[in-house]
């Protein structure tokens, strides 16, 4: 089978899979219980450090305190 | 010590920038050696200067804002520039005297069409893009800029490549390709500079100390793959001599002109949109004072956004040599873009949700505000003119050119203004801005020099499109060539008008920030007060 035909059966196919099942992941993922609290918190980032760089440990973000 | 490896690197490229002078087979080849041997013998003696003497010590504890004064700085003048150039050449279509015998192959319409567009997309929007990243990557990660002095290295590696690559074009250093013209020896430079400012970038969210990555890093991180990658692809060349600027690409016919379309449709997805919506979802939220109306929204925009947008591009190549599967497809995912286009819209739109009031009392919100709805305008058109059917009355005509500057006026070019009245009293540390009356000439200025631009171009494009596919009851064409430009006169002067209208409201910002760092109150009682560390 030459190249073409290959990557074409393999996009029409696997990779086509490949992407819609990660799209729809991310929606799912982005519904799931507990997520609105979770975002609330992510969406008001601008709000904080707007002056200087949080203080402490570098590289330590707060899920593995 | 690294000084010593710099001062051999600057100097061997000094020397070998003079061979390329004195060898040059082109005249743009020439001139770029001269300027890179001066670049490279002014880096040298700054160098030179600096080896053996005391460091100061790294600064930590505080942002890194030096390299963002300088982008902000750099996207005003570029900004003027871009727009005086486009002014005039709007000008010179009206009216062809202006291009003066003198400058024939030097100013004309042809050398300074690709200055104009090169200059306000990637000079005033690639340095809007730099400045406001490296300003939000900095402030939602809570981590200064990681690599020290290479933010400095991007700032003035992108100024370098925008006057290589605007002096190229007048000089016809141009390898044809549009909005990526710049010829091989300059698209590796940018490569070099691009992937600094992705190693910039990404060192400093991993050096984050937010647990999450903020929506518009997202969006900036995207912006940076995939323009590296565009970049990459679509100016694989084999230089035909190191000695001059004359390169032929790798791909032949047809998929040359699907992969510049790749290129090109995807400069406006992800340069021009997804970059650009980074800067709204931070600075629409800031101004406004309240968070991003929703955040699941803004999660499904992105990866919406960044999967349909990959695949639109065919539709600039309707009805050529491009099998129709491949148009037809870039026309279906065009068309389904307007979902996520209008899903981003809503998001930044609501996020004014109960303080709608503020409009009234903030003229930097209404500009941003109503650069989301010029978006939100442009981003319905887009997929309108990608149908294959529309595409055949609106392709090559004016349309394209209306559609265009509504999304790079309303929408790239009045979020930036905002973003630029937001950043510099906060970057010069003033009370406020010098004077909010002038931000509203700006605002209506720039609307009023938009609409008028955008309305004459559709009624000349469409104009245009149906006298060229007029025939007669024995089905000859009723109009000539000559007759649809003559028709189009008027059209041509209101446009130029309109952008008259958008350069003076651009001078009066550039007035206007000047002032507030020169006059307007400095902020003191904030900064002499000691903070206590969080």
């Amino acid at each position: 089978m030459e190249t073409y035909s290959l990557l074409r059966q393999f996009a029409d196919s696997w990779m086509l899979l490949f992407l819609f099942t990660f799209f729809f992941g991310v929606v799912v993922w982005a519904f799931r219980p507990g997520a609105s609290k979770l975002y609330e918190d992510t969406a008001n980032i601008p709000f904080r450090h707007a002056d200087k760089p949080a203080a402490g440990e570098a590289s330590q973000p707060e899920a593995q305190k | 010590m690294s000084n010593y490896l710099k001062l051999i690197v600057l100097g061997v490229l000094t020397i070998f920038f003079m061979i390329a002078a004195n060898f040059a087979r082109d005249l743009a080849y020439q001139v770029h050696a001269v300027i890179l041997m001066l670049v490279t013998a002014g880096l040298f003696l700054f160098t030179l200067r600096q080896t053996d003497e005391p460091q100061p010590a790294p600064i930590t504890g505080e942002y890194f804002d030096s390299v963002i004064r300088a982008g902000v700085i750099a996207t005003a003048f570029w900004g003027v520039v871009g727009f005086l150039a486009g002014t005039f050449i709007a000008f010179q279509l009206a009216f062809p005297v202006l291009n003066f015998d003198w400058s024939e192959g030097l100013a004309n319409f042809g050398r300074l069409r690709p200055l104009h567009t090169s200059a306000v997309i990637f000079a005033f929007g690639g340095n809007a893009l730099l400045c406001t990243s490296f300003y939000v990557v900095q402030r939602t990660s809570a981590a200064r800029l990681w690599g020290g002095n290479l933010a400095w290295f991007v700032f003035w590696g992108y100024q370098l490549f925008i006057v290589l690559a605007a002096t190229g074009y007048l000089l016809g250093g141009t390898q044809s390709k549009e909005y990526a013209e710049p010829e091989w020896y300059i698209d590796l430079w940018l490569t070099i500079v691009w992937v600094a400012y992705l190693a910039v970038f990404l060192g400093t969210v991993i050096n984050r100390k937010e647990r999450h990555i903020y929506v518009a890093n997202w969006f900036f991180l995207a912006f940076i793959v995939t323009v590296a990658m565009l970049h990459v692809v679509n100016n694989l060349t084999i230089p035909v001599s190191i000695w001059g600027s004359k390169s032929v690409i790798v791909w032949p016919g047809v998929q040359d002109a699907m992969v510049q379309w790749w290129y090109g449709h995807n400069a406006v997805g992800f340069f021009l949109t997804a970059g650009f919506l980074g800067m709204m979802y931070y600075f629409i939220p800031k101004q406004a004072d309240r968070p991003v109306f929703s955040y699941k929204l803004s999660i499904i925009h992105f990866w919406a956004l960044i999967f349909i947008y990959i695949w639109a591009g065919p539709h600039h190549l309707h009805y050529t040599a491009l099998p129709d599967w491949a148009s037809t497809l870039g026309m279906v995912f065009s068309v389904v873009l307007w979902m996520p286009s209008w899903g981003g819209m809503i998001n930044g739109l609501m996020t004014l949700s109960g303080a709608w009031d503020k409009l009234r009392t903030d003229p930097v919100l209404r500009m941003l505000v109503i650069s989301v709805g010029f978006y939100g305008m442009s981003t319905f058109e887009g997929p309108m003119m990608s149908i294959r059917a529309v595409n055949s009355l609106s392709h090559y005509t004016d349309w394209t050119i209306g559609h265009v500057h509504s999304g790079a006026l309303g929408w790239n070019g009045m979020i930036t203004f905002g973003c630029l009245y937001y950043l510099v009293p906060v970057l010069w540390k003033r009370e406020r801005l010098y004077s909010l009356g002038l931000v509203s000439w700006h605002f209506w200025l720039a609307t009023i020099g938009i609409v008028l631009y955008a309305a004459s171009m559709w009624v000349t494009g469409i104009m245009e499109g149906l006298m060229w596919r007029e025939v007669d009851a024995n089905g000859f064409l009723v109009w000539s060539f000559a007759d649809t430009v003559g028709a189009k006169l008027p059209m041509y002067v209101m446009r130029g008008l309109g952008g008259v209208l958008y350069l003076t409201g651009s001078l009066i910002m550039c007035y206007n920030l000047i002032m507030t760092v020169r006059r307007a109150p400095a902020k003191e009682a904030s900064l002499s007060v000691a903070v206590p560390a969080e």
